[in-house]
């Protein structure tokens, strides 16, 4: 057990020594730093040629705009599975799950070209835009949401709509004052874990973000610290204490959420 | 009220419609045309009929579904049967267009000296004479021949002459233009002092579909995405073309390119089970211990083991990378104070997958280790108090009851654990970049590298240009594999069924 809370614990914490010492780089770090000091976060903060704290607001920016679209649309869809019988709804699920089978990530060339062609069409929607990125976001994240989402709507008693539709309220009320309040639960889960999928995801955001003051934390973290391990250790240290922070509080807030979630089959991006 | 809203919606719906149309037919692009006639005309009858009503609600969805991965997914297929890549990025009508645009210098063309001009608007005007005093004025890609006394060189001397000076400062914009002399010869800049005749090097003609060059007389004929003499040359740049299974054939049968597909293959098969493996034997033990209501402070000892699986993976795998530099790293330096010798974690093959071993272990075991931690919790007590009553051994109880129990469970997450690990592009991209490069590929292939980060390097960062079609023929290979794997699964856990449960 030891051995393992060591294993588990000892990378976090040197990092975190990391981040106060104020000689930045790899050599002679001891676990408890002399001379501990905030001058790395100061540097994530004030630098001119690596916006640090930029990037973390674009990651937060689009997590958050991506985790609020989603829920909005897979409501919308799961809505309709749970409470509509009409033609094709058993070949719809059907489909959402088959597409989650196959990650989006592997058609990033296709995907690529696709925005490169949406962009001479919408140039604020093209390539190295923070719309073209979220876009691709949207796409990606109906299917296993659909449904989480879909299975909480089933346990939700119909008779309240029932009995809201005969005081002439229509599908679109009833789902809207009466559906949405209830399921609030599955929506927050559904929209953290968007946003901590959204913030830790680093392929597209590599492939269509090109300049720097667009970057997301993922992108950019990486090509700050890439091979400068010597000399920009204690800096690198301090952006990941502050990148991860938001996601660690979500996360051990959700604890108990996120373990019905990931028995249920989610595996975190 | 409700009707207004409805119709204004589908009013703004139609518009963008029309506009996306527009711009895809000037594009010439008719077959997304198609599909989005298709679209369109779906999306009124949804809005129009009563019976649409449902479909309403799943349109967004739907919309983004099958524009971004519906789409690409198809698009692949297509790419994987082209030559899409550096060499071969433009369409056809757009090489025409380049080759038919390239002018040599006429051999026999002696110069013309040339005066410009700039008239009121300041708009550049040109006036050539030849070695035998002819003269030309030149406007607006126009030529005009003139005499003496023409009313066009009286005008021309209203104008503003440019002196040596303005003239090198509008050396830009005067390389820039060209003047049509006849059907086969533009007259354009040739230096400072004098503009020469240049020859239009390519002609295409539509109806043979041939290329020919116009010096030499050789026939240039569209071959697999190339104009091709008969003699075998090809003109470069190429351009798309489909060219069957070329790209499968190369990546089976060609063998620089062959080992390190097949090498890449089988790390990936190993990686995915030594990751799914090793986190579940750790996340196992974990849980057992965890499990044991004699354990004091079982808690504070989750909530602290989980916290690797709470930092965001692209951070921990850059952590990492840190720890395992080889020269710095706090792992050579703890091993040179015990052991008294360095690994070097990043530049050997071998090390350097045990470094991702290690990295993946520490990145998934909280996982494994939460969901035996359910799946223990859920198996009855009562179980144990009947094999210690036959007097089973606890190594006894765990081969024949927990092990057996928790598979049930547990088994169908550890597939899809498989297939995530199969493509689990971060951790190996963020680690080590898929290196050490494997010597002697004629792809970028490393020794680390999985089939997806060897598609995504293939595609976007070889140094000896890009190769879209290849890659694309390595993600349907991806493709078919994690399908197959996900179908395993879904027929194990009866997820098919529950589709047709639940309708």
């Amino acid at each position: 057990m030891i051995v393992f809370l060591v294993f588990a614990l000892f990378p976090i914490l040197w990092v975190i020594s990391a981040s106060f010492n104020p000689a930045n780089t790899l050599v002679g770090q001891s676990l408890i730093p002399k001379n501990a000091s905030l001058v790395n976060y100061k540097e994530v903060f004030t630098s001119e040629q690596y916006p640090i704290a930029l990037w973390i607001k674009n990651s937060i920016v689009i997590g958050l705009i991506t985790s609020a679209l989603v829920v909005v649309m897979t409501s919308l869809a799961a809505y309709a599975f749970s409470r509509f019988r009409f033609k094709g709804r058993r070949e719809g699920l059907f489909a959402s799950l088959l597409v989650q089978v196959f990650p989006q990530m592997l058609a990033a060339v296709s995907i690529y070209l696709l925005i490169l062609s949406i962009g001479k069409l919408v140039p604020s929607m093209g390539i190295n835009t923070h719309a073209g990125l979220i876009l691709v976001y949207l796409g990606g994240a109906m299917g296993v949401n659909a449904w989480l989402m879909k299975g909480y709507f089933d346990t939700i008693p119909n008779s309240l709509e029932e009995s809201a539709m005969i005081d002439g309220a229509s599908p679109f009320q009833a789902y809207y004052m009466i559906i949405l309040p209830l399921a609030r639960p599955i929506l927050a889960v559904i929209f953290l874990l968007q946003f901590i999928g959204t913030y830790s995801e680093f392929i597209f955001a590599s492939v269509l973000i090109s300049s720097s003051e667009k970057y997301t934390l993922a992108v950019g973290l990486q090509l700050f610290i890439h091979d400068q391990y010597a000399s920009r250790w204690g800096v690198f240290a301090a952006a990941s204490v502050l990148g991860a922070l938001p996601i660690v509080i979500l996360f051990m807030f959700l604890q108990k959420y996120l373990v019905s979630g990931l028995t249920s089959g989610a595996v975190k991006g | 009220m409700g009707k207004i809203i409805k119709g204004g919606f589908l009013a703004i719906i139609n518009v963008v419609f029309i506009w996306i149309a527009l711009y895809l037919l000037s594009a010439q692009a008719y077959l997304v045309f198609a599909l989005l006639l298709l679209g369109a005309l779906l999306t009124n009858f949804i809005f129009i009929l009563p019976k649409g009503y449902p479909y309403r609600y799943l349109l967004p969805a739907a919309f983004f579904m099958v524009l971004l991965v519906v789409y690409p997914i198809m698009y692949t297929v297509y790419i994987s049967v082209t030559n899409y890549g550096t060499g071969n990025i433009l369409n056809k009508e757009q090489v025409i267009a380049q080759f038919e645009s390239k002018y040599v210098l006429e051999p026999s063309s002696e110069g013309y000296s040339f005066q410009a001009y700039r008239d009121s608007q300041d708009r550049l005007w040109m006036l050539f004479t030849d070695s035998e005093g002819r003269q030309m004025v030149g406007h607006d890609g126009e030529l005009t021949p003139v005499q003496a006394g023409d009313p066009l060189l009286g005008q021309l001397d209203g104008f503003t002459e440019l002196n040596r000076v303005d003239l090198v400062r509008a050396t830009n914009e005067l390389s820039a233009q060209s003047f049509a002399y006849d059907d086969l010869h533009e007259l354009r800049m040739r230096n400072i002092n004098a503009f020469s005749l240049y020859l239009q090097q390519y002609r295409y003609d539509v109806a043979s579909d041939r290329l020919t060059d116009l010096q030499t007389g050789t026939v240039y004929e569209p071959i697999d995405g190339y104009f091709q003499a008969p003699d075998g040359t090809r003109l470069t740049p190429g351009f798309r073309a489909v060219i069957g299974f070329d790209n499968f054939r190369r990546l089976l049968g060609n063998p620089q390119i062959t080992g390190p597909f097949v090498s890449v293959f089988i790390w990936t098969i190993q990686w995915a089970l030594l990751s799914v493996a090793t986190t579940f034997v750790v996340g196992l033990f974990l849980a057992i211990l965890l499990n044991d209501p004699h354990m004091r402070l079982r808690k504070v000892y989750r909530s602290l083991l989980i916290l690797p699986y709470a930092i965001p993976a692209f951070i921990s795998a850059l952590i990492w990378r840190g720890l395992f530099n080889t020269e710095l790293g706090v792992i050579n330096q703890i091993l040179r104070a015990t052991v008294g010798s360095s690994v070097p974690w990043l530049q050997d093959p071998f090390w350097a997958k045990v470094a991702l071993i290690i990295l993946n272990l520490w990145l998934g075991f909280p996982y494994m280790m939460i969901i035996c931690l359910g799946a223990l919790q859920s198996i009855n007590a009562e179980m144990y108090e009947a094999a210690l009553v036959d007097g089973a051994t606890s190594w006894q109880q765990f081969r024949h009851i927990t092990l057996p129990l928790l598979m049930v469970s547990v088994g169908p997450l550890l597939v899809s654990s498989f297939s995530f690990n199969f493509n689990n592009f971060s951790v190996i991209y963020l680690l080590t970049r898929g290196r050490p490069p494997i010597v002697g590929a004629q792809t970028p292939a490393g020794h680390t590298d999985i089939l997806i980060s060897y598609t995504y390097r293939l595609a976007f960062e070889s140094g000896r240009g890009i190769d879209y079609g290849l890659a694309s023929a390595v993600t349907l290979v991806i493709f078919l594999i994690t399908g197959a794997i996900t179908f395993f699964n879904f027929r194990f856990t009866g997820a098919l069924e529950d589709v047709n449960k639940n309708v």
